[in-house]
């Protein structure tokens, strides 16, 4: 028990480290891929459906399951597709490349 | 030997979420980072399907198939608008399953199986209660979240006499039962009905406290809402973590509660409210109720057409777009692109000014504008863009309206005062681009409809900006 919460406490301290450098532009993606990793709930609801002891418990465990892959798959993927149209920001259609390149420069002359 | 294995597989996984957060810090790698996170979650699930005990295969492998196809469709089906909504379902269904978790884990106990009664001590039965309790209220509450967000719900702050009373009395219920169960924990193997009905009543008292923790918080304080929400599913995923004693749930739940805490922080401060002052409700509505183009007493508007704004654009050295959710929900990212591009051509500079509250969610605007392909480099955010406006000629403000009250710094008695805006009023001209004078999802009238060097386009934000491009090609063309 002690342990874990020592384990809870450092994790705390972690995530806040990681995350608060991540920028506004990506607290969408941010959210939904926590949100996504906390759908890690799945690994207990697997371990809860494996029981055989208790039809209940397998039962609940089985929903568990269910709700808890919704939530892992969808989030994964959706925050794939946000993140994909960041991505291809950075490789640039031509036309966006040539029209930073350009505008910027007459930009400053004018 | 079986034990060290998956522990070191779930500290693989825990390693690659936090490797994989870390890569959310830019923009360029945050792809890879989510595919690294979930790669993390692969590894934890084989891992536990591999080397627990598990038995009842056909039931997960269906399990895990039934719910990853929907994931799958609501995943793709989502329009980029809808992202809140999205976000918060699943927040809930996480939520859902932690609890749900916690409740086999009590079948278990009760059904007597070949797990040893005597593991169910105090501490089990107050991890357990606090799972079953932070993952119903998170379930409940994005229930509620998601109808708001979506409509069917009134966006508008719902309340009625005792509400407060009730919510008190539903966490004093809540926690009186997880005290109740630790109690009865000792008698456990011969008296189960107790703790069984317990555990049943704190769900139900849960169920109810997220609903009415959320259902009086207005449609403005929706973002603060999700990340909350967002807070709560890792929070219930740690305390399952500590109910099963498995270091991966634990681990992970906390990063995601830190990143939703970090988020709802970041969200407050933005609209200058406590997190107490939210949670307490009462704030914002719908933005219904249009009250149309009634010009207060006393006040004056001045008009502008999509033509006069494409000439004043056209002679402008820098323009300022303030997008708002108006723009989103009209779907007009892609127009506004065209006419970004069309300026830019003309070495106009053009910027975008985001409010880290402007759409449903954190950082919304941002995914709507790159699904448009608005370069992100054009995209500026609140303290960057602000002392900029002074020496811009052009602010088009298109569907945003209580971001850019200037209320918020001038009137003491609003109450936004005091919640840092965008100040698009320094710029030489303000063109709005809205349907009519009502007030934004706040409820609070603007003032700045009615300053002297602000034109107001009353329009759909797409036909407007549709407008605009056309006269502005055809400028150029003549």
């Amino acid at each position: 028990m002690l342990n874990n919460v020592i384990i809870f406490v450092l994790s705390a301290f972690l995530g806040t480290e990681v995350l608060s450098k991540v920028p506004q532009t990506l607290h969408t993606p941010l959210m939904s891929g926590a949100n996504a990793i906390s759908g890690i709930t799945l690994v207990g609801a697997v371990v809860a459906a494996g029981m055989t002891g208790n039809e209940w418990a397998s039962w609940i465990g089985f929903a568990a399951v269910v709700v808890a892959s919704i939530n892992v798959v969808g989030g994964f993927l959706v925050t794939d597709r946000m993140l994909q149209m960041f991505a291809r920001k950075k490789r640039g259609t031509p036309s966006d490349v040539d029209a930073s390149t350009v505008a910027t420069p007459t930009n400053g002359a004018a | 030997m079986k034990t060290a294995i998956i522990d070191l597989a779930y500290l693989l996984s825990a390693v690659l979420f936090v490797f994989g957060l870390k890569r959310m810090q830019s923009p360029v790698t945050a792809q890879r980072g989510n595919q690294l996170a979930s790669a993390g979650m692969f590894v934890a699930v084989i891992a536990t399907l591999f080397l627990y005990e598990v038995l009842s295969w056909p039931m997960i492998i269906g399990g895990v198939i039934v719910g990853g196809g929907i994931g799958v469709v609501l995943a793709r089906k989502v329009e980029m608008t809808s992202m809140p909504e999205l976000v918060a379902i699943f927040n809930g269904f996480g939520g859902l399953a932690s609890a749900l978790v916690a409740s086999a884990e009590i079948a278990q106990y009760t059904g007597g199986s070949a797990i040893e009664l005597s593991a169910f001590d105090a501490v089990a039965a107050i991890t357990i209660g606090l799972s079953v309790l932070i993952g119903t209220v998170t379930f409940s509450g994005s229930i509620v979240a998601n109808g708001k967000l979506s409509g069917w719900i009134s966006g508008n702050p719902i309340s009625f006499p005792g509400l407060r009373v009730l919510m008190a009395l539903l966490v004093l219920g809540s926690f009186g039962a997880i005290v109740y169960m630790a109690l009865e924990a000792g008698g456990f193997p011969t008296e189960v009905e107790p703790v069984l009905y317990t555990v049943m009543a704190l769900g139900a008292a849960a169920f109810f406290l997220g609903i009415v923790l959320v259902i009086p918080i207005g449609g403005a304080d929706m973002p603060v809402v999700v990340a909350l929400l967002n807070s709560y599913s890792g929070l219930a995923a740690a305390a399952t973590g500590f109910v099963l004693d498995n270091t991966a749930l634990i681990v992970s739940g906390t990063l995601v509660g830190a990143a939703g805490l970090i988020l709802t922080v970041i969200m407050c401060d933005a609209m200058n409210r406590s997190l107490a002052n939210v949670m307490l409700g009462g704030f914002g509505g719908d933005g219904g109720g249009a009250s149309g183009v009634d010009v207060p007493e006393g006040k004056s508007v001045n008009e502008t057409s999509p033509d006069d704004t494409a000439i004043l654009m056209s002679y402008a050295d820098k323009v300022v777009i303030v997008p708002g959710y108006g723009l989103a929900v009209a779907q007009a990212q892609h127009e506004v692109r065209e006419m970004a591009q069309l300026l830019e051509d003309q070495g106009i500079e053009v910027k975008y000014a985001i409010h880290p509250v402007a759409g449903r969610m954190p950082g919304h605007m941002n995914v709507l504008l790159a699904e448009a392909n608005v370069p992100y480099e054009r995209l500026y955010e609140m303290d960057d863009i602000n002392p900029e406006f002074s020496t811009t000629d052009v602010a088009l403000v298109i569907g945003a309206n209580d971001v850019v009250n200037p209320a918020a710094r001038e009137d003491e008695d609003s109450p936004i005062y005091g919640m840092p805006i965008l100040n698009v009023d320094e710029a030489e001209t303000v063109v709005v681009i809205k349907r009519s004078l009502s007030p934004g999802y706040s409820g609070v009238p603007n003032n700045l409809f009615y300053n002297d060097n602000t034109k107001m386009l009353f329009s759909d934000a797409k036909e407007a900006v549709a407008g605009i491009v056309d006269e502005v090609k055809a400028l150029k063309e003549a």
